[in-house]
């Protein structure tokens, strides 16, 4: 329908000049400097393929003698672990952007709406109640809590009077401690304490060949969050901006809860939580391209990548032979850029 | 007698009645299914019920005076990350000393020590609150939380980084539970708790004045300044104190401070306290008991406490106590 | 044609737009002033489906408003709200695109950015549309605001204070751009206004509303009469004729 209608407006000449111009990529996300950072983020990876405690480097993979088991602890361990970083960062990242145009807030993300926990509710749910199913199963039974929680959080919002930009997140969070309350009782009374813990820390040391491949099922979620960018972008700015617009608000929401609510279940049920990342890279990328998620989202990927990439490398370098998990190294980091973005944003938010 | 019994105001009424609710849970706690072994059972559930009445009561003063200088109702010192900065603390010491070190240094010293960071951390935060104009609540309390989920991170990082293991053996030399509670950690942690209670007993009726509003509270002729850096001192103390003897409980304070406040419905601290003192002490003590003898669950009361902690918060926000 | 028959909406107890039944004029600017809580933003998001009816209908074209399919709608008829809090971070260029969305849905063609640049041009947005919209002035957002909404290209134009934070300049502008699209183009414009001259001037057709009612419908000669005015108002205004209109002087 974008059919020129006889009374469209009599267009100048130099506009016509310049909206030649206009199609190359605008201002703040210049196409070299994201394949820059994409090739950066490449570093990262290889970098942490070669780290850990079966000593793998590049001589070795050529050298006849060690090259068979080299190969093999490559392809067990290392490449899948590179894989499940990269796919875990990237989507937990965008869901946390489509969560901060959601709730039109800057501080919101899986950790701290109660998704992430409720993800976990559920998981513990399955494992309690039908401890038969499949994986995929349960991660669907998990992604099926995560969306009630969040939804539930939306909820209590609009039930906050005067609701402030900053009471949001403490909303989430402690809905989120509700949760895990919750959750903790009952792994308690059965013993599922060790269980619970893979879910809540975000570790990737267990990663291995044939128990990561549910990731790509948030990748897969990604691209179709970039696939309707812009309607993420039109919800941001408002319920009657998109009604204006001619699109249902309501079917925006269900749909980014519905991809945040998977995604978060898929990360949560294969390497646990890592908190603050759907908070710290969007934010970040904000500055840097604004808004626009059309084109903010190749930038939260790439970056949410790399920064899991490097909370992992951090992690497994401080402390050889141990290991400090992801999760931990992300909440310290996190939580420090969360505290910056806060006070710097003080006179403005208040 | 009657006639002076029914002379007493509702709130008086409902403090005795607090109080003798919290004996009773005392009483019930040190006497029940004793099987006849008094020599045995006595001290050691004297020990026990003595730690949980000292931890009631730091948590309960130390959120009620806090809420106070802050004049709201939702912040609370857990919520505002002081005890999980204790745990950092903790895990900080252990991790710059050395574990040798610190397992032949003096308990009683090395508490000293951790109250008295924990005091200067209170001034920083005195500072920060109230110079530079005042900032608003929002900000505080998400600036807070935050904050609670920074120590906490770090210190598991901290934690991680020295020895696995390790930690877990010093743990429990450094955090008694209410069923081995240290005798040299409960009697320093009485002691400070008995030191503070003296110095913000003295204040008590500048706190009725607090809670008045700041600008009132100058104008009818307290030194704000002073007597707010001197309750965040006390609240300070009060908090390493309950910390060292259980560990962080983010809502329990809010749970005991709110409904004190609902109960007694008097604005003076002298009836605010005791009721949640009292509070606690029933919470804690009846808790546990109902846990154990009724439902066997074992020591699940923490994570029940942050449960309905967690609820209440969210009510107090949906009713618009943030305004 | 844009049509309400019998539309209300209550808040609670209180009735905020009560049993109004009218006819917009198909072209042209058409204004609807009225005291504070007169109901005048209300009907204007019940017409435009932002709000839903308590009851009533209201007919764009023949097309129920509660039935039609946004999208369909959202070709034409365009409304902006008075309180437009948008916190992303989006430039100025970046919003105004989203002005295409219901034609391109998201794909701008290139006919889409020449609509975006004619646009940004118009309400002299060119120098700063690269800039984000949180960096701007009130008045500078505000523009921005219109100039999405008229790049939508719709045949209805519905503001809601239009000319809430502009300058004298500004505001000036931005009625000629107004007057321009419904004299050159042959829109309906709709604006709810608070200042009476400004409508006096502008408009072709003028609604009032009192009490969520319709008090009184005309050309603007026609309202600008005292009499009219302090019916609605409740107060005197002096009316002066000055270069060939009626100036309302209510100072005193």
């Amino acid at each position: 329908m974008s059919t020129r209608s006889p009374d469209s407006p009599p267009l100048p000449e130099a506009a016509f000049a310049r909206s030649e111009s206009v199609a190359r990529p605008a201002k703040g996300g210049p196409l070299p400097l994201l394949v820059l950072a994409g090739l950066a983020v490449l570093g990262l990876a290889g970098t942490s393929l070669l780290i850990g405690v079966s000593h793998v480097s590049w001589d070795a993979l050529l050298a006849p003698s060690e090259h068979q088991r080299a190969v093999q602890v490559l392809v067990i361990s290392r490449v899948p672990r590179t894989l499940a970083l990269v796919l875990a960062g990237m989507s937990l990242s965008v869901a946390g952007l489509i969560m901060q145009m959601l709730a039109r807030n800057r501080f919101v993300e899986p950790f701290t709406a109660g998704t992430a926990e409720s993800a976990s509710l559920g998981l513990l749910a399955v494992t309690l109640l039908a401890p038969g199913l499949p994986i995929l199963a349960r991660t669907a039974v998990a992604a099926g809590f995560a969306m009630a929680g969040t939804a539930l959080f939306l909820l209590i919002l609009r039930r906050i009077p005067l609701r402030s930009a900053l009471v949001v997140p403490v909303v989430g969070l402690v809905l989120g401690a509700i949760f895990d309350a919750a959750t903790t009782f009952f792994a308690y009374r059965f013993s599922l304490l060790q269980s619970l813990m893979a879910w809540t820390t975000g570790d990737f040391s267990s990663v291995l060949r044939g128990r990561y491949e549910l990731l790509w099922g948030a990748f897969v979620l990604t691209v179709v969050a970039y696939v309707v960018a812009d309607r993420f972008t039109v919800a941001g700015m408002g319920e009657a901006f998109t009604t204006n617009l001619g699109l249902s608000h309501p079917r925006i929401v269900a749909l980014g809860l519905a991809i945040v609510a998977m995604v978060t279940a898929v990360v949560v049920a294969t390497v646990g939580m890592i908190p603050f990342i759907g908070l710290v890279v969007p934010n970040v990328v904000s500055l840097m391209v604004g808004d626009n998620a059309r084109r903010s989202i190749p930038w939260v990927a790439v970056l949410g990548a790399g920064f899991v990439l490097l909370c992992d490398i951090v992690g497994r370098v401080v402390r050889q032979p141990y290991e400090i998990p992801v999760g931990t190294v992300a909440g310290v980091v996190g939580s420090l850029v969360f505290l910056h973005l806060l006070l710097r944003r003080n006179d403005r938010v208040g | 007698m009657s006639a002076s019994a029914l002379r007493l105001e509702g709130h008086e009424r409902r403090l005795l009645l607090l109080g003798g609710l919290a004996a009773f849970c005392v009483g019930v706690f040190m006497t029940v299914d004793a099987g006849g072994r008094w020599d045995f059972v006595l001290p050691f559930r004297a020990r026990k019920a003595a730690t949980v009445l000292l931890v009631g009561y730091a948590i309960a003063v130390s959120t009620v005076l806090f809420q106070t200088v802050v004049e709201n109702r939702v912040l609370t010192p857990a919520i505002m990350g002081f005890d999980t900065l204790y745990l950092l603390l903790q895990s900080g010491l252990l991790f710059f000393l050395g574990s040798r070190t610190m397992a032949s240094l003096d308990t009683r010293l090395l508490f000293t020590v951790e109250v008295a960071v924990m005091v200067c951390f209170s001034a920083v935060l005195h500072r920060w609150l109230f110079e530079g104009g005042r900032r608003s609540v929002h900000l505080l309390l998400l600036t807070g939380v935050v904050l609670g989920v920074l120590f906490r991170s770090l210190s598991s990082f901290l934690q991680r980084l020295i020895a696995p293991g390790e930690f877990d053996f010093l743990q429990d030399r450094f955090f008694a539970s209410f069923n081995n509670p240290d005798p040299d950690l409960l009697l320093v942690s009485a002691v400070m708790t008995a030191g503070a209670s003296v110095l913000g007993l003295r204040l008590l009726h500048a706190c009725d004045v607090l809670n008045l509003g700041r600008d009132v509270a100058i104008n009818l002729g307290v030194d704000h300044r002073r007597t707010v850096s001197r309750l965040l001192a006390v609240v300070a103390v009060l908090v390493s104190v309950s910390t060292a003897l259980v560990g962080p409980v983010t809502f329990f304070g809010l749970l005991v401070a709110n409904l004190a406040h609902g109960l007694v419905r008097s604005h003076r601290h002298v009836h605010v306290l005791p009721a949640a003192v009292c509070l606690a002490v029933i919470g804690l003590l009846g808790g546990q008991l109902v846990l154990e003898r009724v439902f066997s669950f074992g020591a699940n009361l923490r994570v029940i406490i942050e449960f309905w902690g967690g609820l209440m918060f969210i009510s107090l926000l949906m009713r618009g106590a943030l305004r | 044609m844009i049509e309400a028959r019998n539309v209300s909406r209550r808040y609670g107890d209180t009735l905020v737009v009560d049993d109004v039944t009218l006819k917009l004029p198909e072209r042209g600017v058409t204004s609807i002033i009225g005291p504070n809580g007169a109901g005048k933003s209300t009907l204007l998001s019940m017409v435009s489906r932002l709000l839903p009816l308590s009851s009533g209908t209201v007919l764009v074209d023949g097309m129920d408003v509660a039935r039609t399919p946004g999208d369909a709608l959202a070709r034409r008829l365009a409304i902006l709200r008075q309180d437009n809090a948008v916190t992303s971070r989006l430039t100025v260029r970046d919003l105004v695109t989203f002005g295409r969305y219901p034609h391109s849905k998201g794909r701008p063609t290139v006919e889409d950015r020449a609509f975006v640049e004619g646009a940004l041009h118009h309400l002299g947005l060119e120098p700063i549309a690269h800039r984000f919209l949180d960096e701007l002035s009130g008045g500078q957002r505000q523009r921005a605001f219109v100039a999405m909404v008229l790049c939508q290209d719709t045949h209805y134009v519905l503001l809601d204070e239009p000319l809430n934070s502009l300058d004298m300049k500004h505001a000036v502008a931005m009625m000629k751009e107004l007057r321009r699209a419904a004299d050159t183009l042959g829109r309906c414009v709709v604006l709810v206004l608070h200042d009476l001259n400004y409508a006096s001037c502008y408009s072709d057709h003028v609604i009032a509303m009192r009490g969520g009612r319709v008090a009184f419908q005309g050309t603007p000669d026609e309202l600008m009469r005292p009499d009219v005015l302090r019916d609605i108002y409740g107060m005197d205004i002096g009316i002066h004729l000055v270069e060939g209109k009626r100036i309302a002087v209510h100072y005193r």
